[in-house]
């Protein structure tokens, strides 16, 4: 049965993963006779300028992790660990910076901090100076940061509910408090989580090809490789070999935070009931962490504030604050785009319901059986991360050409179910992660348990795995959908009618022109509020679960 | 079950919607402002025809083209850079279509409207020029610019945006038209110290006029167009073409091996039409006209390229272009896009010494700027068979490929010494 599962995903894979990119990349490696060669590879490493790219991209990706890391570990650990009003609100809003195309953030971002930006006029005005917030390295660093960081705060959110509330307690019973407590208790219990979102967070910087794009960054592997794949007229094999190094490199990477985490026991045995402690605040300290979570929040929606701004307003061109409030440009949307709301809400869904699926069996067959070869699952998996969208496109409609969907005549790539398998196969690695990081917490001996208590196998998955893990797999659907939902450069490639386009390509097409900017801005608001209001929900839902639990726990 | 409900009425449009045998498709990289004004007047006058636009950048536009099988590909492909049709002509991918072209000439200046084999056909035209923010000059006490020239000018140090010829072929065409209207060598220098001045070089030709329309940049080399439609939209932007500049169609062209080439060749025919023609001219359109006689009914003041509005005094020499094409490319890149940050230190380097100095003359400083301001390929270099055919080849054969990125490599490395002396130079200057 197992088997069977885990063949049939990795078929899957190989269909619409694997062979796809193949069928692209191959160029890597082939010699202008057709033949096999390696000679590209070597060219690329004899190249100065790659050899700095690659380093770029290293220590933004790393420099992204830390900077990330010091926004979401406090708002995790405040949000989780206190009684704290607003938590959820919290937690959803933390979400939010995903929900936003980068290509769209950046619009609102440069209006905000860019060279002419609202914040460097007012330094300007006041104290004669300015700050390159936006520009080079660091610039890319900045809005990498502030865009990735809901990973990290995701997974260590389920991470931190999870801990057994008891483990806590000892060690206060031996002593410990403050800072230690965190340092040697809570957070190494937590560490499948946030290893999970900060190796998330490396590899999507390290591989993100928007912002540096949009900030003229051109000096990284992912713009090198992609201005090398979509110059015009020449098929640069340069390119693919880039590709191919992101590839294996992502996946190294995710390797190596495997390692770090193996050899350890992470799980715990209680559940629900007795998580850790909510402790309350005093007033000062109160104060001290509203002050604090609100600037990091204040700073982490100013696109989302920049957005709305335009999206209400005529003109908004070198000034602190746009001119002209108007509500033509929703008028323009709903009257042109409506459609494109109901495709977007069904594609993302039907995608990160599959995802959560296979990111389920996958965790359980890595981390339950002993299937030889299993690891191959999570590798093929995750090396989606890395694979450029534009590659991934043309992947499917080289592979896919001219088969027709069954009892139609209607081509698979001219439909929109190679929307729906493209974005599964891309946002896959992120439900992957959460699932994994759940079952890791998980004890085996409660699966034991039932099965002594005579339940089948089948049966203990679904009455005792799949529950205990629900935290994990709620939160990988959300990363996966609201990914998927603002994925731009596959979407582009396999969007074959205006009419069954999604969300993201309607924002991507208004803000071709110049007044399009805001009906664009005006597009980009209804997502964010669509799905900033699906998060917000599902964390009801896990908090009404919870609480359920210890209702429970307290009636036996 | 609302969901699943759903899911079949939506595959049920997908599917009758494909059974529908008198769709257009057109592929394009034009705005939604163009496309939507042709597809409701079009719809209009053939009410039987639906017309599908597929909005995509010009590289995926063709990707996804070539990779559709023959019989199902889309109908047509209307874009800006002539070479995105040349490379679909060199792919079998374009049809010659049979329209008659009444009224519209064979040429505009030297350049030729019409692809001369026929494969497409030039649907309006486009001129290159300056666009700036009113604002943003005003607030640092800027004088507009007039020419390319003036954007060499030490003033303008920081506040130039412009695109690359590898991302935009109406950038190319510009530096193309530098390159012809000053010679090779002193083009180039020219184009290094607009570069030098640059704040950005944007991956798309839409970043340039999008970033002066909200105020990152104050100047920008824009396609008419982006500016006339920006001050159309009220932004606070002005746009002139300098005494020297490009004139060329956008194109047009029915794709080989569509569903439907009759309905491909009725819609190629509407854009042509005066009718077509003057859809143009609408203020968030802003685009010029093939058909002189489209201009009758232009507001005052309309950019005419026929009576002499718009001067282009460069005689433009196509098959030169075509010769060097991926050599400019490659060298704007190498020396300017992914060297812009060491290109900027030296100019700005220069800059100060010229000012210390107050007009004395410096052998030291004429060293710097040679180093900084000339290109690592001399004109007689540019005209060398073998340099030419290395960049040309489309095929990836190893040994030419080899050949390139050590060139290639050759060019970046040599570019970045020069700038780094350069501003020693500069800098030892008193």
């Amino acid at each position: 049965m197992i088997v069977a599962v885990a063949l049939a995903i990795g078929a899957f894979l190989v269909v619409f993963l694997v062979v796809p990119i193949a069928s692209v990349v191959y160029t890597a490696f082939t010699s202008g006779d057709g033949g096999f060669t390696l000679s590209h590879v070597v060219t690329f490493f004899q190249i100065s300028l790659m050899r700095e790219s690659f380093w770029n991209s290293l220590y933004v990706a790393g420099m992204s992790v830390l900077i990330a890391s010091a926004i979401a570990v406090p708002l995790a650990y405040f949000t989780v660990r206190y009684r704290f009003r607003g938590a959820l609100l919290v937690q959803t809003l933390g979400v939010l910076p995903l929900i936003m195309p980068p290509f769209v953030g950046a619009v609102a971002m440069q209006l905000l901090f860019g060279r002419s930006g609202s914040v460097n006029l007012l330094l300007n005005d006041a104290f004669g100076f300015s700050i390159p917030f936006m520009a080079g390295l660091n610039g890319v660093i900045f809005v990498e940061s502030l865009h990735y960081f809901p990973f990290i705060l995701l997974n260590l959110a389920v991470s931190l509910r999870n801990i057994d509330g008891a483990m806590e307690e000892s060690a206060q019973n031996l002593g410990t408090s403050g800072f230690r407590l965190f340092r040697r208790i809570v957070f190494p219990l937590a560490l499948p989580g946030y290893v999970a979102g900060a190796s998330l967070v490396f590899v999507k910087v390290f591989d993100d090809l928007g912002t540096p794009l949009v900030l003229g960054v051109s000096n990284m592997l992912a713009p090198q490789a992609f201005l090398r794949i979509t110059s015009v007229g020449l098929e640069d094999p340069i390119g693919y070999v880039i590709s191919v190094l992101m590839i294996v490199f992502s996946v190294a990477a995710l390797g190596l935070a495997a390692r770090i985490l193996k050899g350890r026991d992470y799980a715990t045995l209680q559940r629900g009931g007795t998580s850790l402690q909510k402790r309350s605040l005093s007033p000062m300290q109160t104060v001290a962490a509203y002050a604090w979570i609100g600037l990091v929040l204040l700073l982490v929606l100013s696109p989302h504030i920049g957005i709305l701004l335009i999206s209400f307003t005529k003109v908004w061109s070198y000034s602190v604050l746009p001119e002209g409030i108007t509500l033509a440009h929703y008028a323009t949307v709903f009257e042109q785009s409506s459609h494109m709301i109901t495709n977007t809400l069904l594609y993302c869904g039907l995608a990160a319901l599959f995802n959560v699926i296979l990111g389920t069996a996958i965790a359980y067959i890595i981390l339950r059986t002993k299937l030889p070869g299993r690891q191959m699952l999570d590798w093929t998996a995750s090396a989606a991360l890395a694979v450029p969208g534009v590659v991934l496109g043309i992947g499917y409609l080289r592979t896919f050409r001219g088969l027709e969907l069954p009892f139609t005549d209607t081509a698979l790539t001219a439909s929109w179910i190679a929307l729906v398998l493209a974005y599964t196969v891309r946002r896959l690695p992120y439900a992957l992660r959460s699932c994994m990081a759940a079952l890791q917490q998980m004890h085996v001996s409660l699966e034991e348990a039932a099965e002594n208590l005579g339940a089948a196998k089948l049966r203990t998955i679904r009455r005792i795995v799949v529950p205990l893990m629900a935290g994990g797999i709620l939160a990988g659907f959300v990363t996966s959908f609201i990914t998927a939902a603002v994925e731009l450069s596959a979407t582009i490639m396999l969007s074959a009618s205006a009419s069954q386009a999604p969300m993201s390509y309607g924002i991507y097409l208004y803000l071709q022109s110049i007044a399009g900017r805001g009906p664009g801005a005006a597009l980009g608001v209804i997502a964010v509020v669509i799905v900033g209001l699906g998060t917000y929900a599902s964390h009801r839902l896990l908090q009404a679960q919870s609480t359920a639990g210890e209702q429970r726990l307290v009636n036996t | 079950m609302k969901a699943y409900r759903q899911v079949v009425v939506l595959a049920a449009a997908v599917f009758a919607g494909a059974a529908l045998a008198d769709t257009i498709t057109v592929v394009t990289s034009f705005p939604k402002e163009l496309t939507s004004a042709y597809k409701a007047a079009y719809e209009k006058k053939y009410p039987n025809d639906k017309l599908e636009i597929l909005n995509k950048g010009t590289s995926s536009g063709i990707a996804f083209v070539r990779e559709q099988p023959a019989g199902a590909r889309a109908e047509v492909f209307w874009a800006s850079a002539p070479d995105a049709f040349e490379v679909l002509a060199a792919g079998n991918l374009l049809e010659k279509v049979d329209i008659p072209s009444s009224g519209i000439p064979d040429k505009i200046g030297s350049y030729p409207i019409n692809d001369p084999e026929g494969y497409y056909r030039g649907q309006a035209l486009a001129g290159y020029g300056l666009m700036w923010n009113t604002r943003y000059l005003q607030a640092h006490k800027l004088p507009p610019p007039k020419e390319w020239a003036d954007l060499t000018k030490p003033v303008y140090f920081g506040h130039v945006a412009t695109s690359a010829p590898s991302r935009s072929g109406t950038t190319q065409l510009t530096y193309e038209t530098i390159l012809q209207g000053e010679g090779w060598d002193a083009g180039w220098t020219q184009i290094l110290q607009i570069g030098g001045n640059s704040a950005a070089v944007t991956e798309r030709s839409f970043g340039v006029p999008d970033g002066v329309q909200n105020g990152q940049f104050g100047i920008g080399l824009v396609v008419d167009f982006f500016g006339l439609a920006a001050m159309a939209s009220g932004f606070p932007v002005e746009f002139v073409y300098p005494s020297v500049t490009a004139i060329v169609p956008a194109n047009i062209g029915a794709i080989a091996g569509s569903k439907n080439p009759e309905g491909a060749k009725r819609f190629i025919a509407f854009t042509l039409s005066e009718e077509g023609q003057q859809l143009l001219l609408s203020p968030k359109i802003s685009r010029l006209p093939v058909l002189p006689a489209a201009y009758a009914k232009a507001p005052a003041g309309y950019p005419n390229p026929f009576d002499g509005t718009i001067k282009a005094k460069v005689n433009f020499d196509s098959a030169l272009s075509e010769s060097h094409y991926y050599v400019v490319s490659s060298l704007f890149d190498q020396i300017i896009t992914f060297r812009l940050k060491e290109l900027q230190a030296a100019t700005k380097a220069i800059q100060d010494a010229d000012k210390r100095l107050g007009g004395r003359q410096s052998k030291e400083l004429d060293e710097a700027k040679r180093l900084a301001w000339t290109a690592p390929v001399s004109a007689a270099q540019s005209k060398d068979k073998e340099l030419l055919a290395t960049f040309k080849s489309k095929k990836g054969d190893d040994a030419t490929i080899r050949r390139r990125t050590q060139i290639e490599e050759e060019w970046s490395s040599k570019a970045k010494a020069n700038y780094a002396r350069a501003v020693e130079l500069a800098n030892a200057v008193k």
